[in-house]
């Protein structure tokens, strides 16, 4: 892709001829105006933010698919009908660019891209969906009449299997079972000596699987340029852009949390009692539980010398985070279980000396796709618990009849992280603005609500402390029936007063963080910038 | 009611010397342990003088030890089989685990630290499956323990695996091993099943995964919908049904008393069916004495009332009892990813001193994990061969191990895995190095 920074010299030829959706298999050679490499890519950050925020509230699929085509709608749009399909392209690999940078990043990016992909995929038409699959050279054939004969009773039952109808004259395609794995892992194809056999219906999975891979590498490519020249020769004019939109977006990490609030192992009962979310409390319990039987085996050992060492230091904020952090990483209770983990996660150890393992703890979402296995204690409790256990533990906690009525009904309708925001307002008595997204985050914003409580002060949560707050929702995809998420735009609009003037009106309903990439007097803006091009 | 819940080495006639000891395992690294054949089999065809073998492929593989204290070694490679079988025999390790092929040599990893060249590049597909996660359904042994009571849920799990990786995935080479105290593995070395990514293998680890269960939760699996998939279907008919009715349900007496009966009570939905059933029940304590086995008749009776029930939940609940008792629970994590290490075969249980042999899929009813012979009855049988040498002086075969009860495990492993594995190895070995010398002569042509 080639950029300028304006007069714009081209734009894509024959936009007509051009699928609605782009494979993204070049960069096209275009002439973009700085701003706009800016701006398109901030209205897909929020596409992509919202799909993600979608997913992390287990949205179910038809539910998903009207939150990608209005996300789509609201944010890609363009009054000029012929750059639609530009600042499509234009932002992806702005995107590219911005999120190459580390393993993360491109999990991430590549992830979110996908889901987009599937979704936009699945609103074209078959007409088109055929043309796409052509585009990809997918060399598949229709299952031929003979063939198909021979495995109609298997199919027929696989389709009433996960309720689809199934009509005689679908068309099937044949493939290596490993071109589907998401299709295998669901069991939403039948398999039969190494092949799965695919609906129609179902090929987005396969066009999906390949753009992945296909966006996979060409993201490790485009890192690769980026490290080795890009990063270097755009210093002055797009690294700092590239640099501050990912950065800036993800924001604190809550794996290294910043405030040390001292709270002394003594206190952790307590702690525990009152600001851990649901899922922390019930994995604390069950640690505590086979604690106390003396011969748990090696659970004891592992559990009780993570648990006493920083005993006679005191445990910091950071310690206990920590101390969770591993674990949600590790441990899986269950006694004999722990003991095999435990030694795997020293070999593991052991395999990426020099390289550091990843305890980042996970996140909501993280959490809450996690399948615990068989007697397991991680895992999201909304999620997992039964309506009876899940009632009873919110008790414990202290939550009431009215609160709990909600608690569930989110539950049912499966906004597991709503449920748990929910919650979090009725045993803290205040609002949670920014939604739950990580359980760290819930304990550090209990903690914050209790100080402020005892300071005296009013409402802490909807005040300066979260601004700024990464896990502050874009507040797009969500209709304004979820309480907190509906609070947001009004604080928000109190940004105004310290964002940019000049770009007052473009950015005022963007969350503060945006800001900063409004900030560009880094960046030399001026006439000489004319003409420098980079290939990305 | 009382089981015998002593484990079954126990039992055993000679138990004069203790099942496990470092320096029986020299001896056994030293005599038995069948090191050429692991070789052959990890070599893949790539030991051979063939153009296409690749000479470092054996090289690349990881094997790590774990010695005496739990002392850990990872990521050693050996180039060659003599290599591998004097570590072997030095360091005497108390376990072998096999990992992934990697890309570049294990123990030179760190020259490539950074830059993700050091990645798995093969790795055979695997499975383990550990007693001790049945332990909410078996009555007779808990833990550790295994007995002939509860071994058949192995057995079971054996043939639905089996089966599904055959017929539906179309994998041939397939071995199966007993973990040596309380489980099995299962090895899927297929070249197809070697080079899945580790988003493949998770996607046919979770095509097994019936339990979405969790231990607060009421069900630990749950159907929905009108049909269940085609793998489902066959496996309960099949394998999980007969298994369960005839053979789980009297020796597990799952029915026999109100804590039992009650447990599989919980898994039905419905308030008012399960009363009602647990009140006939309850009230028939006495009356049935007749000779059928309590066991069986209430199960008749519960497959009845749910079957005939009008709710349309609860025809499924059948079903849903019996994945829940026999379906196989796999320690699914070990499947999903490439480096993840497993204990290599004919290793020796440090527990047990059992040997970690190789179970025929088509035979495993006859297998008895009792009767798996351990470190010192082989050492026995050895002294025992070393007096008739003595005595008689008469030639016997070269080899000891053929002599002790090790034999016809080695023998199985040979003649039903290892060489129909080589033989399918060295046809794909030629059939691409053909295919390569096709496509170098037509580039040439033009």
């Amino acid at each position: 892709m080639e950029i300028v920074r304006s007069n714009r010299k081209s734009t894509a030829a024959a936009a007509d001829s051009v699928p609605a959706l782009s494979l993204y298999r070049s960069a096209p050679s275009l002439e973009v105006r700085l701003e706009e490499f800016e701006l398109y890519a901030i209205d897909r950050l929020r596409v992509l933010k919202g799909i993600s925020d979608g997913l992390s509230r287990g949205k179910k699929p038809d539910e998903m698919e009207k939150l990608v085509s209005e996300l789509w709608r609201v944010n890609m749009r363009h009054q000029d009908a012929n750059e639609v399909m530009n600042k499509d392209i234009i932002s992806h690999f702005v995107l590219r660019l911005v999120y190459c940078r580390t393993e993360d990043l491109r999990k991430w990016f590549l992830s979110m891209e996908t889901t987009l992909f599937r979704y936009r995929f699945r609103l074209e038409g078959s007409e088109s969906q055929r043309a796409l699959m052509t585009d990809f050279n997918l060399p598949y054939k229709p299952l031929s009449h003979a063939e198909y004969e021979g495995v109609k009773e298997e199919l027929s039952q696989v389709a009433r299997s996960i309720g689809l109808p199934h009509n005689a004259d679908s068309m099937f395609f044949k493939v290596h079972f490993e071109e589907v794995p998401e299709l295998v892992a669901t069991r939403k194809v039948f398999i039969h000596k190494g092949y799965a056999y695919v609906a129609m219906n179902q090929v987005a999975s396969l066009v999906v699987t390949q753009f992945r891979s296909h966006l996979s590498r060409a993201l490790a490519l485009t890192n690769r340029k980026w490290m080795s020249s890009i990063r270097d020769q755009e210093k002055d004019r797009l690294t700092p852009i590239v640099e501050a939109m990912s950065s800036s977006y993800l924001g604190p990490d809550y794996s290294q949390p910043k405030e040390s609030t001292e709270i002394s192992l003594k206190d952790i009962d307590q702690v525990a009692n009152s600001s851990f979310p649901l899922c922390m409390r019930h994995l604390f319990e069950k640690l505590r539980e086979t604690h106390h039987l003396k011969h748990g085996g090696g659970c004891n050992w592992g559990c009780s010398s993570r648990c006493r060492n920083p005993s006679g230091v005191g445990l910091s904020l950071d310690d206990a985070l920590a101390f969770w952090r591993r674990m949600f990483f590790d441990c899986q209770v269950g006694s004999e279980r722990f003991d095999k983990e435990y030694a795997y996660s020293i070999r593991h150890n052991y395999g990426k000396e020099g390289k550091r393992t990843d305890y980042t703890p996970y996140s909501c979402q993280k959490i809450i796709s996690s399948t615990p296995g068989t007697g397991d204690h991680h895992g999201c409790p909304y999620r997992n618990f039964s309506e009876e256990n899940l009632r009873a533990a919110l008790r414990r906690m202290g939550v009431g009849e009215r609160p709990m009525e909600e608690v569930m009904e989110r539950v049912r309708n499966r906004h597991y992280q709503l449920a748990c925001t929910l919650t979090f307002e009725a045993v803290h008595g205040t609002s949670c603005d920014s939604g739950v997204n990580h359980p760290n985050q819930y304990l550090s914003l209990s903690q914050r609500a209790m100080q402020s409580k005892v300071r005296g002060s009013s409402c802490p949560l909807t005040n300066s402390a979260v601004i700024g707050d990464p896990c502050v929702d874009l507040g797009i995809g969500d209709p304004p029936t979820h309480l907190p998420f509906c609070r947001m735009g009004n604080r928000r609009r109190r940004d105004k007063t310290t964002s940019d003037g000049r770009q007052m009106d473009r950015w005022a309903h963007l969350p503060p963080f945006l800001s900063l990439v409004g900030s560009r007097k880094k960046m030399p803006l001026t006439s000489g910038d004319v003409g420098r091009r980079v290939n990305v | 009611m009382e089981i015998d819940v002593c484990p079954p080495e126990q039992r055993q006639p000679n138990m004069s010397i203790e099942g496990f000891h470092a320096d029986y395992l020299k001896v056994f690294y030293g005599k038995l342990f069948p090191h050429a054949d692991i070789f052959k089999w990890m070599s893949y065809g790539n030991d051979g003088k063939h153009p296409a073998c690749d000479q470092s492929y054996f090289g690349r593989r990881e094997f790590s030890f774990t010695l005496d204290n739990d002392i850990y070694i990872r990521f050693q490679s050996f180039s060659n089989a003599t290599e591998m079988e004097n570590a072997i025999k030095e360091k005497c390790p108390f376990k072998i685990d096999l990992g992934a092929v990697y890309s570049v040599d294990p123990p030179k990893r760190h020259a490539y630290a950074g830059n993700n060249v050091f990645t798995p590049v093969e790795r055979e597909l695997v499975f383990d499956i550990d007693m001790s996660d049945y332990d909410d359904v078996r009555h007779c042994c808990s833990g550790a323990d295994v007995c002939s009571d509860c071994w058949p849920l192995m057995t079971a799990a054996i043939k639905v695996m089996d089966t599904a990786l055959r017929d539906d995935f179309g994998f041939s080479h397939i071995l199966w091993v007993f973990s040596g105290r309380r489980g099995v593995h299962c090895w899927v070395c297929d070249g197809r099943a070697r080079r899945l990514s580790d988003e493949q293998r998770s996607a046919v680890a979770d095509y097994f995964r019936v339990y979405k269960g969790h231990e607060n939760g009421l069900k630990k699996v749950s159907f929905v919908g009108p049909a269940l998939h085609p793998f489902l279907v066959r496996s309960y008919n099949d394998v999980l049904k007969s298994f369960f009715e005839e053979d789980m349900l009297p020796s597990q007496s799952l029915l026999a008393n109100e804590a039992r009966y009650q447990k599989i009570l919980d898994l039905i939905p419905d308030e008012s069916t399960t009363s009602e059933i647990r009140d006939k029940w309850n009230s028939n304590r006495r009356s049935s004495i007749s000779k059928e086995d309590v066991n069986t008749a209430r199960w008749e009776q519960l497959k009845h009332a749910l079957q005939s029930s009008k709710q349309k939940g609860l025809r499924r609940c059948v079903e849903e009892i019996v994945f829940s008792y026999t379906y196989p629970r796999l320690d699914i994590e070990v499947s999903k990813r490439m480096n993840h290490l497993l204990k290599a075969p004919f290793c020796v249980h440090p527990k047990t001193g059992r040997v970690c042999v190789p179970i025929d899929p088509r035979r495993c009813d006859e297998f008895d994990p009792g009767k798996v012979p351990t470190l010192s009855e082989l050492l026995g049988e050895l002294n025992d061969m070393d007096r008739v040498r003595a005595d008689s002086s008469s030639g016997l075969p070269a080899e000891e191990w053929e002599r002790t009860s090790l034999c016809r495990y080695i023998r199985f492993f040979r003649s039903s895995f290892l060489q129909p594995l080589l033989k399918s190895c060295k046809e794909e070995l030629e059939g691409t190095y053909s295919a390569k010398l096709r496509q170098s002569k037509d580039s040439l042509g033009w």
